[in-house]
Order: structure tokens, then C-alpha cells, then sequence
């Protein structure tokens, strides 16, 4: 399909389309952004969110009988109770769901397949068909990670970080029969999907870049998506590795990551294998995956904070700089989840250190973030509310990381709540308003139409608050030292003064969950009755929003349009509009910014 | 029949609540239907932005005032817990000003500067110095933090074996714990899973021909010396566990195939905690929960619950199976003497045998 790139055709592809070529095996990169949005955010974020309501009602309302846990999980709820195992169940798969499916899959795959082409001005992708054998392979990993619930054993149940032994024996587990083999199955599909994903991103971003498009002159978008599609073809392989080495240890005999093991009146035959190789190389993946769910959800922001705020992204060297430092250092800081896994204390220093070191360019963008809004001239638009809000709850997130990355403190607060609270604000959240914002932002360049915003602010305050609501009062819990996981602390007099809190918390999560209607509503209303969207309706400097409503092939009716300054132009001295598109030559004596 | 009422009736919430936004979406057409934000708007989400600050910080006090005393923030019970109590306690603060200045800022900015038609943002793009400002605090603060921190670490984690610690051995299994001690030669006998033989009560798999494993004890409650320093040597025979004794700040994971350690030295007796001001009330406050729970329980004509007493634990916590949440041991710091007594009542592994 490289004839799509072809800048000088001029006809655009007039050939027929059938429903199946359109809609289903599309290689267009806007249609493909689309599925990737309804069945990696949308349709899983559902299944994902309903998990975690149910989790929460568990720990709100331990052992008893409740008929919202008879109704969805049947013979997992006898009589209404639910059972153990499926609660470790609900928490591995809503996890796994949420990290990897909504807010890699989904998230990257919504926004990079979208905006790369769109913004550095490429007609498509450099691999139409490689990008919809992309998509598809996800949709199978999906299938399959949804069936597992159905097998007789249940799901896995290891939690989502699957650490052997416990993932590798059936018998430690039930979740670890064909459950997990499914899981694993799912994810080694899961990344071949995002390796094909990335590729495509890395080399359209390097070789289709419209005429005058330079690396500093592209949106931090793009930057973030390019950075992020280089993190996951460093790391994704290591995780495949080590699933496939579990994969081995499971059904071939083989001791990668098992030893000495009595379970069950039993003497298993491995030897010699080690699980704590099995953590160094999840977490090699495991760390860099919290970057290739925040980066993306950084770009939108960068680029939405700027546009509503009719001001420069503040600092865009510093930001680039910034994003590449993140990058470099996520690869060298793993070791901060395994500070207290039995690896030599000297590691856990390094570990500590080069941990500490990534906050900086993390403040730095905080920074920046903050210091554009400065003397701006606000549009409080939804998908404004959702950026500013995630660079609340980053901070917030970000700044309790100091503690856990601190090998000293980490022992005492390791897997409590303390570390729920944490991730959950600082990459669970933060990436969801940066979907959020994605999604308000770009839906009329998507769907042609507009959502609307009385609904959006609706639906961004009471999830603001309920985000808040749920995550804040669990760094409490947790360094009380409730650990995470716990089907339920009734066991445990000690931890008898969490519960009114574990109580709110629910509350605040099932109100926070409902309110997720009123944006499935909007987008839903939106795509057939949504008002009508001009062609560039945020003012926006950047390329997208030069091509028509209209979708087509090819994305430009005529020559692509060439560049010739920074994506962030607004309220320039010397100009009329308070905003100047990337194409407007310089005007004569003009300075391109030196940024 | 339940199950499928229940269905219906969240259908029906949810149906409900869809068409309460619905009459909401088409009571709005008369009004300026703009899709795009207007200086009302802006004005309204710029006072909703001061408000959600206030709500920042409103949660954070509610939190601190109801929620402050349950962290294990002091009354440590082994000799480096003050350290990590004091460094936590440091970074907390750091945290705490850096939080409500930078969210203060954000949401500050994002009310003053809220949208006006006509006015014009200030084209404001790069300034080194502020850039050099906010790398270099973060730099110097963290720095601090490291030094602090890496200290605190090597202290905890390198034993001194001069001390001559009281070696331990904390053995995991689904779902329980027990602990082996050295014995008189104070020298764990060797073990590995292989040599368990559960018919002569060999349960955790103690060499029986090793000279130095006849004197070992095996005992389900965890009885350690006030004042000395104890060596714990961590095994696990099945999945991975990790021994969290969180009163006497420490942690660490219990993996199969291989002995993890973590040394600390008990500070406080259970009989001088039992006594402490704090943990009395705390446990008060715990028993006053525990009646009215009990109340509630007996008017169901189930069982109540029994008063609490004050003890430490030790707690899994790394998620081992189906009943995770219930595998923990009894942890009793005594004074020497009821240390030693106490010992001399238990069986040797030699006589334990059968
Ligand atoms: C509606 C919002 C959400 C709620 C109420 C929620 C709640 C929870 C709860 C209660 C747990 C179990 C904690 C434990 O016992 O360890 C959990 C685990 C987890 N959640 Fe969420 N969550 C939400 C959204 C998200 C999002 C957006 C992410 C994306 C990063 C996420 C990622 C995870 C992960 C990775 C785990 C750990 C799973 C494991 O322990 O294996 N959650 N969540
Ligand atoms: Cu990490
Ligand atoms: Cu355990």
C-alpha cells in the first residue's frame, strides 16, 4: 500500500469501496483509529471498570451475600458470596485489561493511528496492511482474554504481573490452568499486534514527513507517540520472552523459572530456575509500560493545553528533552519493584537512584505544563478540563513515587494500598484523562461531529471528584499497612479502622463508574445527532485540521500542504487571528521562533 | 430468580439514568448551542477550578485529621524503624509542600486566566533560567533524599555478624507460616524441599543426618528476644510469599529455591506496647467498631466478634492463592528470660520425629 504515499497523486484512490474493505478490514489509518477506539477503549474500558466496581464491592462489603455478585458472576457467587479465587481473578484481569488493553492498545492505537499521519502530513500509514493486520491481531487478543472467563477454571488469577511459580502451577491455583494459558496465549498475540503497531509509527514518523516538517518542528504529539512506539519495540520483546519462557516451564518441563517446589503431598522435578529472573524481566517490560501508557496521554495534553490556552506549549526543547531523558532512564529503573524480591541490596541502591533521577524530567514537565497556562486566555473546553485535571493527578501521583522509590521506605510500604493509590493516580488516571481528552478533542475530526460539552463538563467533574475521592484516602490505608490483594481484611482485627473508609471509597467508585455514562452517552448521541463540526473548530494550528470534514483516502483532496513554522503559533505578536497554522509561509522579516 | 431481578433492576438504573441525561442533552437546544466553550463557560469552570482546589485541599485535611493516626508513622518496634519513620516522615512533608503549592498554581492559573473574548494570551515560549530553576530544585531536594535514603538502606540491609544475631528461619507455605529455629549452636541444619517426609513430621524438609539441624526448633508462633539482633533466613516451598512484619518495618519476599534474609533488632516487648498510650487507644477504637459490628451481627443471630487484643504480626504479602489474605503468624517480643523459658518448652527437631 505505499502508493498512498505518493505525494504527488493527485486523484486520490477512487476505487470502490465495499462495506467489508471500509469497515471491517480497512487499511485506513482513520478507520483503523477508530476500531481501536470503540473495542480497546470503549468496549474494554467498560469490562474494565465494571471489574474494578466489583472488586470494590467485595472490600466495601466483605463475605456478604449481594445479588449484584449472584447475577454477573453466577457459579463464582454461590449464593451470592464471592468466592476467593474470582475476586484474584477480577483483580488480574481488570488490571491486565487496564494497563495493556484500554491504555496501550487503546490508547496509542486510537491517538498515534489518527494524528501521525494527520499531523506530520502523510497520506496514511507507511504500512496500510501491516496496520490492520495490527489491529486485528489485538481484536483476537481481546477475544481470547475475555473468554478465559468462561473456561471451567476461571481466569487467570496471579495478578497482572503473573509472577511464577504461582502462574505456572495449576495446582497452586485453579486460575492457573487454562486460565492462564489463555492469558499468556492473549498477551504473546497482545504484543505481536503493538510491535507491528510501533513499527509502523516509527518509520511513517521518520519517512513521510510533508515538506517542511523537520523533527523540532513537529507537534509534541507526535513526539510522544514516536518516543512511546520506541519504548515499547525495546521492551515489549522482553515481556514475549519471558512469556514464552513461562509458557515452556508450564507445559514442557523446562526449570527457566522454577525450583525446588513441594506442593500438594509433592516434589516437583524442577531445578535450578530462579522467579526472581522472571521478575527482572517482566518489570524490564513492566517499567517502560507505565511510560507507554503516560506519554501519549502527555502529547494529548501538551497539545490540547496549548491550543486552549491560545498560548506556546511553554518550553518545547525542554519538553522534547524532557520526553527523551523519560524514555532513556525507564529502562534503567525496573529494579525499583523488586527492591525487597531477594536481589542484592547494592542493586536496590542503583535502583533507587536512577529512580530518583527520573522525577526530574517528570517535574520538569509539570512545570512547564503549569507555566503555559500563565497569562493564557483559557477555552475551558472538555478535553481543556480532562488536561488540566491529568496534570493534577500526575503531580499528585508522581510526587508519592518519591516515596516508593526510596528502597528504605519501599520495604515498609510495598504492595499496600499505598501502591494502589500511587500507580492508580499517577498512571491509571492520568492516561484515562488523556483519553478523555483525546477523545473531546479530536472526535470532530474522527466522527465530522461535535460532543457536547454540557455533558463533558458534567461528566469531568464528578469523575474529578470521585478520581480523588477513591484514590486519596487509600495512601492512608496502605501505610497503615493494608496490603493490596487481600480478598478481605476481616481476618485481620488489626485493620478494623479502614472500614467506614473502605466503605467511601466504594461509594465514591461507584458513582465515579456511573458518571462514565453520560460520557458513553455523549459519544454514542454524538456520532449520529452530534452537531455538525466545522473544519478547524479549537482554531488549532496543526495540519489535521486542514483536511476536509469529510473523511476520504489519501486524507488531502489536493498536494499535501507544506510547513513552514512550529505547531505552536498562537496569540503571535504581528499576527491578526490568535493563531497561525503550521502551513502560513513567514511573513517577510518574521522570525520562526528560535525555541 | 434473584439473579435475574437483580439484572433487571441494574438495567433498569442504568436505562434510567441514560434517559434522565437524554432530557437533559434536548432541554438544553434552546440555549446558545455552541459546541465550543463561551466566556460563560470559562467563567463557570474557572470558579469550578478554585472550588476543586479548596476540595484538594478539604480531602487532604479530612484525611489527615481521621486517617492520620492509622499510618505506622512511630511507635516502631525495632531499632532501624525510626530511621524509615523519620525519613518517611521528611519525605511526607516535602511531598505535602510541593503538593499544595504546585496544585495551587495549576488550579490558580487556571481560574485567573480563564478565556475572554478580545483578549489576547501572552506569547511567552522559553525562558532558560525558569527551566534551570525547576530542574536544579528538584535536583538538589531529591539529592538530599537519595543520600538519606541509601544510608538508612545499607544500614537495614547489611548485618553485622559480629552481633551475633539470633538466626531465624521464616518458612512459607500455602497458607501458613512457621518458623525454625538454630538452636543452642545457633547454626540453622541444612534442609531443602526434597528431604520433606510428612509421615515422620519432617514438614519442612531438615536434613536428619545434619549434625547442626538435631538442636533446630519448629514452632507455629513467632517468639523473638527485646534487644537482640535476629537474622531471619527466609524459604518458601511452594509459590512466592513475602514475610511483612510491618510494627517492626520490615519486608521481605519468601522465594522458592533460594534463602532470602532481613535482619532487625525488637525494641519494644508485646506487654510494653500492650501499655503504649497510642495502641491503647488505638486498640479502644478498634473494640468500639468490633461491638457495634457484633451488635449488628447477633441481631442476625450470628456469632460476635471477640475483643481485641493488641499483638504483633507477621502478614503474607505477595498474592499466593486463594487464601492470601488469611496466612499470618503471631509475633510475641518478650524480655530474655520468658524468651529463654519459653524456648525450653519447646521440642527439638531430634524429638519432634515420629
Ligand atoms: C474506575 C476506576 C478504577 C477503580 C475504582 C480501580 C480499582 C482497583 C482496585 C480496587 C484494585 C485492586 C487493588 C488490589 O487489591 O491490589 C485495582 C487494581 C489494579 N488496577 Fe484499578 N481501578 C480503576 C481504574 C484503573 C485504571 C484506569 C488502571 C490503569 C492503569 C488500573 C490498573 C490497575 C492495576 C494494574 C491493578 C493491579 C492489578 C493487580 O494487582 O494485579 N485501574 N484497581
Ligand atoms: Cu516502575
Ligand atoms: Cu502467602
Amino acid at each position: 500500500m505505499s502508493a498512498t504515499v505518493d505525494t504527488h497523486d493527485h486523484d486520490v484512490h477512487h476505487h470502490k469501496e465495499t462495506f467489508v474493505t471500509k469497515y471491517i478490514f480497512s487499511q485506513d489509518h482513520k478507520m483503523i483509529a477508530k476500531q481501536y477506539l470503540i473495542t480497546g477503549v470503549i468496549v474494554m474500558g467498560i469490562i474494565g471498570i465494571l471489574m474494578s466496581l466489583l472488586i470494590r464491592m467485595q472490600i466495601a462489603w466483605p463475605e456478604e451475600q449481594n445479588a449484584v455478585f449472584k447475577a454477573l458472576l453466577g457459579k463464582w457467587a454461590p449464593e451470592g458470596v464471592m468466592d476467593a479465587d474470582i475476586y484474584l481473578a477480577l483483580v488480574t484481569i481488570h488490571g491486565t485489561i487496564m494497563v495493556f488493553f484500554v491504555l496501550t492498545a487503546g490508547l496509542s492505537g486510537t491517538f498515534s493511528n489518527l494524528l501521525i499521519p494527520l499531523q506530520i502530513g502523510a497520506r496514511d500509514m507507511a504500512s496500510g496492511f501491516l496496520n490492520m493486520v495490527s489491529y486485528w491481531l489485538f481484536f483476537v487478543s481481546c477475544v481470547i482474554m475475555v473468554l478465559s472467563f468462561f473456561v471451567e477454571t476461571g481466569p487467570a488469577a496471579a495478578g497482572w504481573t503473573i509472577y511464577p511459580p504461582l502462574s505456572a502451577l495449576p495446582m497452586a491455583q485453579p486460575g492457573s490452568g487454562a486460565g492462564m494459558t489463555m492469558w499468556l496465549v492473549s498477551m504473546a498475540i497482545f504484543i505481536a499486534s503493538s510491535l507491528l503497531g510501533s513499527l509502523n509509527y516509527i518509520v511513517t514518523v521518520l519517512n513521510l514527513r510533508t515538506k517542511g516538517m523537520s523533527m523540532t518542528r513537529m507537534p509534541l504529539t507526535i513526539w510522544a507517540f514516536f518516543v512511546t512506539a520506541i519504548i515499547g519495540v525495546i521492551s515489549f520483546p522482553v515481556l514475549l520472552s519471558a512469556a514464552l519462557l513461562l509458557i515452556m516451564d508450564r507445559s514442557f518441563g523446562t526449570s527457566f523459572f522454577l525450583s525446588d517446589i513441594f506442593i500438594q503431598g509433592e516434589v516437583l522435578h524442577y531445578q535450578g530456575g530462579s522467579p526472581v529472573l522472571f521478575e527482572h524481566l517482566f518489570w524490564f517490560l513492566g517499567h517502560p509500560e507505565v511510560y507507554i501508557v503516560l506519554l501519549p496521554a502527555l502529547g494529548i495534553t501538551s497539545e490540547v493545553i496549548a491550543t486552549n490556552s491560545r498560548k506556546p506549549i511553554f518550553g518545547y526543547r525542554a519538553m522534547i528533552m524532557s520526553i527523551i531523558a523519560i524514555a532513556f532512564l525507564s529502562t534503567i529503573v525496573w529494579g525499583h519493584h523488586m527492591f525487597i524480591s531477594g536481589m542484592n541490596p547494592f542493586l536496590g541502591s542503583v535502583f533507587t537512584f536512577t529512580t530518583l533521577l527520573i522525577a526530574i524530567p517528570s517535574a520538569v514537565k509539570a512545570f512547564n505544563y503549569i507555566t503555559t497556562l500563565w497569562k493564557g486566555n483559557l477555552q475551558m473546553n472538555p478535553a481543556m478540563l480532562f488536561s488540566i485535571g491529568l496534570v493534577s493527578t500526575f503531580i499528585t501521583g508522581g510526587l508519592t513515587g518519591i516515596i516508593l522509590g526510596d528502597s528504605a521506605l519501599d520495604i515498609n510500604v510495598h504492595d499496600t494500598y499505598f501502591v494502589v493509590a500511587h500507580f492508580h493516580l499517577v498512571m491509571g488516571i492520568s492516561a484515562l484523562y488523556g483519553v478523555f481528552a483525546g477523545v473531546y478533542h479530536w472526535f470532530p475530526k474522527m466522527f465530522g461531529r461535535m460532543m457536547n460539552k454540557n455533558l463533558g463538563y458534567i461528566h469531568f467533574w464528578i469523575t474529578a471528584v470521585g478520581a480523588y475521592g477513591v484514590f486519596f484516602p487509600m495512601h492512608f490505608i496502605g501505610m497503615a499497612g493494608l496490603p493490596r490483594r487481600y480478598y478481605t481484611n476481616s481476618n485481620f482485627p488489626l485493620f478494623d479502622d479502614t472500614t467506614d473508609t473502605q466503605v467511601v471509597i466504594t461509594v465514591f467508585a461507584l458513582i465515579a463508574g456511573s458518571v462514565q455514562l453520560v460520557f458513553l452517552y455523549n459519544f454514542i448521541s454524538s456520532i449520529f445527532y452530534g452537531k455538525k463540526a466545522e473544519k478547524n473548530p479549537w482554531r488549532s494550528t496543526t495540519l489535521e485540521w486542514t483536511t476536509p470534514v469529510e473523511h476520504m483516502h489519501g486524507n488531502w483532496p489536493g498536494e499535501i500542504p507544506h510547513v513552514y513554522r512550529w505547531p505552536y503559533d498562537y496569540s503571535k505578536p504581528g499576527h491578526d487571528e490568535d493563531f497561525v497554522p503550521q502551513t502560513v509561509p513567514l511573513k517577510e522579516g518574521e522570525e520562526e521562533l528560535q525555541h | 430468580m434473584t439473579a435475574l431481578l437483580t439484572i433487571l433492576l441494574v438495567t433498569f438504573v442504568a436505562v434510567a439514568i441514560w434517559q434522565l441525561i437524554k432530557i437533559f442533552d434536548l432541554a438544553q437546544v434552546g440555549e446558545s448551542n455552541s459546541a465550543v466553550a463561551t466566556d460563560k463557560d470559562n467563567k463557570i469552570n474557572g470558579y469550578l477550578m478554585l472550588a476543586f482546589l479548596a476540595f484538594i485541599y478539604i480531602i487532604t485535611i479530612v484525611c489527615i485529621w481521621y486517617l492520620g493516626d492509622l499510618p505506622l508513622l512511630s511507635n516502631s518496634a525495632s531499632e532501624h524503624g525510626p530511621d524509615i519513620d523519620n525519613l518517611m516522615i521528611i519525605s511526607l512533608v516535602i511531598i505535602f509542600i510541593v503538593q499544595t503549592f504546585t496544585q495551587f498554581l495549576l488550579h490558580y492559573f487556571a481560574y485567573k486566566y480563564k478565556g475572554e473574548k478580545g483578549k489576547k494570551a501572552l506569547f511567552y515560549a522559553d525562558n532558560n533560567t525558569l527551566e534551570a530553576i525547576w530542574t536544579g530544585i528538584p535536583v538538589v531536594v531529591l539529592a538530599g533524599l537519595i543520600i538519606y535514603g541509601l544510608f538508612t538502606w545499607n544500614d537495614i540491609m547489611n548485618v553485622d555478624k559480629e552481633e551475633d544475631p539470633l538466626v531465624v528461619e521464616l518458612y512459607a507455605q500455602q497458607f501458613n507460616w512457621k518458623a525454625r529455629y538454630a538452636g543452642s549452636d545457633n547454626v540453622l541444619g541444612k534442609a531443602n524441599v526434597r528431604l520433606i517426609d510428612l509421615d515422620k513430621a519432617n514438614i519442612l524438609g531438615v536434613d536428619e543426618d545434619d549434625p547442626n539441624a538435631q538442636d533446630d526448633v519448629v514452632v507455629t508462633e513467632l517468639h523473638l528476644p527485646k534487644g537482640r539482633p535476629v537474622l531471619f533466613k527466609m524459604r518458601s516451598q511452594d509459590v512466592l510469599h513475602s514475610a511483612y512484619m510491618p510494627h517492626f518495618r520490615a519486608q521481605m519476599n519468601c522465594v522458592p529455591g533460594m534463602v532470602t534474609q532481613f535482619a532487625f533488632t525488637p525494641t519494644v516487648t508485646t506487654a510494653e506496647m500492650r501499655q503504649n498510650p497510642d495502641m491503647q487507644d488505638k486498640v479502644k477504637n478498634i473494640n468500639n467498631i468490633r461491638v457495634e459490628k457484633s451488635k449488628a451481627l447477633m441481631a442476625e443471630d450470628e456469632e460476635g466478634l471477640d475483643p481485641y487484643e493488641f499483638d504483633y504480626l507477621l502478614l503474607c504479602n505477595k498474592i499466593c492463592g486463594k487464601s492470601h489474605y488469611n496466612m499470618q503468624m503471631k509475633i510475641v517480643v518478650e524480655t530474655e528470660e520468658e524468651f529463654n523459658a519459653w524456648m525450653s518448652e519447646q521440642k527439638t527437631f531430634a524429638n519432634s520425629l515420629n
